[in-house]
């Protein structure tokens, strides 16, 4: 059967420069999480009162100058957040001109509506002063349109395209299941800390690793439940991400596409967990706190990056298909011009 | 295709009405002040020539006044006159000031709100005061002094939440509240350290202790009462209290730290 190559695939050039810039979204959506997290660890979330302007300013004409205290942060999140959005449209509209794959199109479009709705909630949010579930979904839909534009880089690679399913197939089960409960229970895990976070019950338990002294809280309250229930899918997390990187190592040694991303999750997730203590030993120093955000948002898309290279061949069976009818248009275009 | 815009449209119509139906306006008004005679009482409320005065004070060192860093703000660093925290303010014979004292319980009747306009000032990216009381439905208005914007953010608990921003110096904002709250926080999302506290009470017997812990209340009936003293770092305290006509009782309130 003929290959079309990645550079063939949709035309010279675009396909590389297409992936250079979902790159580039990817690298401005954890610039924006991390001044989304800079904004609720340093309680600046209501310092600008109005939405969609800012005191009444159109947002982009708001001076530098005014730029102080709390607003600094807000107008600075809503700014990032609106540099985001057009980047979006721009990919959106980007992949459906020169990616015929469908399903790729679609997340492209999906991507723009989560872009969308999330601001509407960062407005929301913003007017009916921080209500705890608008802003848990927030800063949930923030994670999942990150790990969409980190899928869509992925999907726009050349190593999706040429490297991955030159590969003899995995057949492993037990991978193929770690690889889909890993991103899962990590994703939970960030919204019972965006809870957490969202109904200040970061210093419910003071001390770590220890919960009052003890192994179990001796009182149970709203705050200590959400707490605990915080280090205990930390426990969780640690133990599945230990489970599939010694997995990986063990089994496929010799598969540099899961290898590096195992490691690399392992290194994040124990990262994460002295972030998470550190946050607690320095009664949420704003640093490490938003730190402890952004590294969670990293694991979560690490997992989800291992999770598509596991299943590649999932995706395999659609785009070869996809490949053969891009192959009849080349060859009819060819003859009809012959 | 039909049905599924329908149901698009319908579902976002009706998100977008929970939405509105579940803001913090729509709290129901619990009053956090048990008791009151005005709410009970419904006849006019009546004033007196007793007096209880007296001092609030504090036991043991109090914590030192830490310094505000407000480097996030260059006009805050140019114009502020104070940059010590107001958390513990000491004077002689350990008399501790800015401390709510009112009473809580024993008033009857209802009484109407002055019509004297109290103001809370940022000036220096302090409020000032700091802790005062105001009575339901008297007018507090709030000013920009500062060359510099102020977002003034009102967290009750009772009474409806309100966020508004004062971008330019000089601008003034009028608000009553309409139920009791004892206390009312105020604070500036744009300088994370500026906060004050508005005692709301449906009667006029109320007072914030001086710089040497001393306060008044006068025009008081006759009657038994019990008196709360509040401290934004201590807590609460409270005493019960006879006058009788044209007497004035002397209390004390002691907080300890730690």
């Amino acid at each position: 059967m003929p290959v079309i190559h990645y550079f063939d695939l949709v035309g010279c050039f675009s396909m590389p420069w297409l992936h250079q810039y979902t790159r580039l979204l990817a690298a401005a959506s954890l610039l924006l999480i991390t001044a989304g997290g800079l904004v609720t660890s340093t309680g600046s979330g209501l310092s600008v009162p109005d939405w969609p302007n800012t005191y009444g300013y159109f947002m982009f004409s708001f001076p530098l100058s005014k730029m102080v205290g709390g607003i600094f942060y807000e107008h600075g999140h809503r700014l990032i957040a609106s540099i985001v959005g057009l980047l979006t449209i721009g990919l959106a509209v980007w992949i459906s001109r020169i990616d015929s794959r469908r399903w790729v199109k679609r997340l492209g479009w999906t991507a723009l509506g989560a872009v969308i709705l999330q601001g509407t909630l960062g407005g929301i949010t913003v007017v009916y002063f921080l209500p705890p579930a608008i802003s848990i979904s927030h800063a949930g839909l923030a994670q999942l349109f990150f790990a969409l534009i980190v899928s869509l880089a992925i999907f726009t690679s050349k190593g999706w395209h040429s490297r991955y399913d030159q590969r003899p197939p995995l057949n492993d089960w037990i991978l193929s299941r770690l690889a889909l409960f890993t991103p899962i229970l990590i994703y939970i895990q960030i919204l019972v800390g965006a809870t957490m976070r969202h109904t200040d019950a970061g210093l419910a338990i003071p001390d770590f690793p220890l919960v009052f002294g003890g192994l179990w809280p001796p009182v149970w309250t709203a705050g200590i439940s959400i707490h605990f229930a915080h280090r205990f899918g930390a426990l969780l997390v640690a133990t599945i991400v230990c489970a599939i990187a010694c997995h990986i190592f063990y089994h496929h040694a010799s598969r540099r596409e899961l290898c590096r991303p195992a490691l690399l999750l392992s290194s994040l997730v124990l990262l994460q967990i002295v972030l998470g203590g550190w946050t607690i030993w320095s009664e949420k120093h704003v640093v490490v706190n938003t730190a402890h955000v952004t590294v969670g948002a990293l694991v979560w898309v690490t997992a989800v990056s291992l999770a598509l290279r596991v299943h590649r061949e999932s995706f395999a069976a659609n785009e070869h298909q996809h490949r053969d009818s891009q192959l009849e248009t080349v060859v009819t275009h060819s003859e009809a011009q012959a | 295709m039909q049905y599924r815009r329908v149901w698009a449209f319908v579902s976002i119509i009706a998100i977008t009405a929970t939405l509105a139906c579940n803001s913090r306006a729509d709290v129901p008004p619990v009053s956090v002040v048990p008791e009151s005679g005005a709410a009970a009482g419904g006849g006019g409320g009546t004033t007196g020539t007793s007096s209880v005065n007296g001092t609030v004070t504090i036991e043991g060192p109090a914590p030192m006044a830490e310094t505000i860093r407000m480097n996030s703000d260059p006009v805050c660093v140019k114009e502020a006159t104070m940059t010590d925290t107001e958390y513990y303010i000491v004077g002689d014979e350990n008399g501790l000031g800015n401390v709510f004292v009112y009473v809580k319980e024993g008033i009857s009747g209802t009484y109407p709100a002055p019509s004297e306009t109290l103001i809370l000032d940022q000036a220096g990216c302090r409020y000032d005061p700091h802790v005062f009381g105001l009575q339901v439905g008297q007018t507090v208005q709030i000013v920009n002094s500062d060359p510099t914007l102020h977002n003034i953010h009102a967290t009750p608990v009772v009474n409806p939440e309100f966020n508004t921003g004062q971008p330019i110096q000089g601008m003034t904002l009028d608000r009553t509240f309409d139920q009791p709250e004892v206390m009312l926080p105020f604070k500036c999302d744009v300088h994370g350290w500026m906060n004050a506290y508005v005692g709301v009470l449906p009667h006029p017997f109320f007072d914030t202790t001086t710089g040497a812990g001393t306060f008044d209340i006068s025009n008081l009936p006759a009657g038994d009462y019990v008196l709360e003293a509040w401290h934004e770092m201590l807590g609460t305290q409270t005493q019960n209290v006879t006058v009788a006509d044209g007497e004035t009782a002397e209390v004390t309130f002691t907080f300890s730290v730690g």
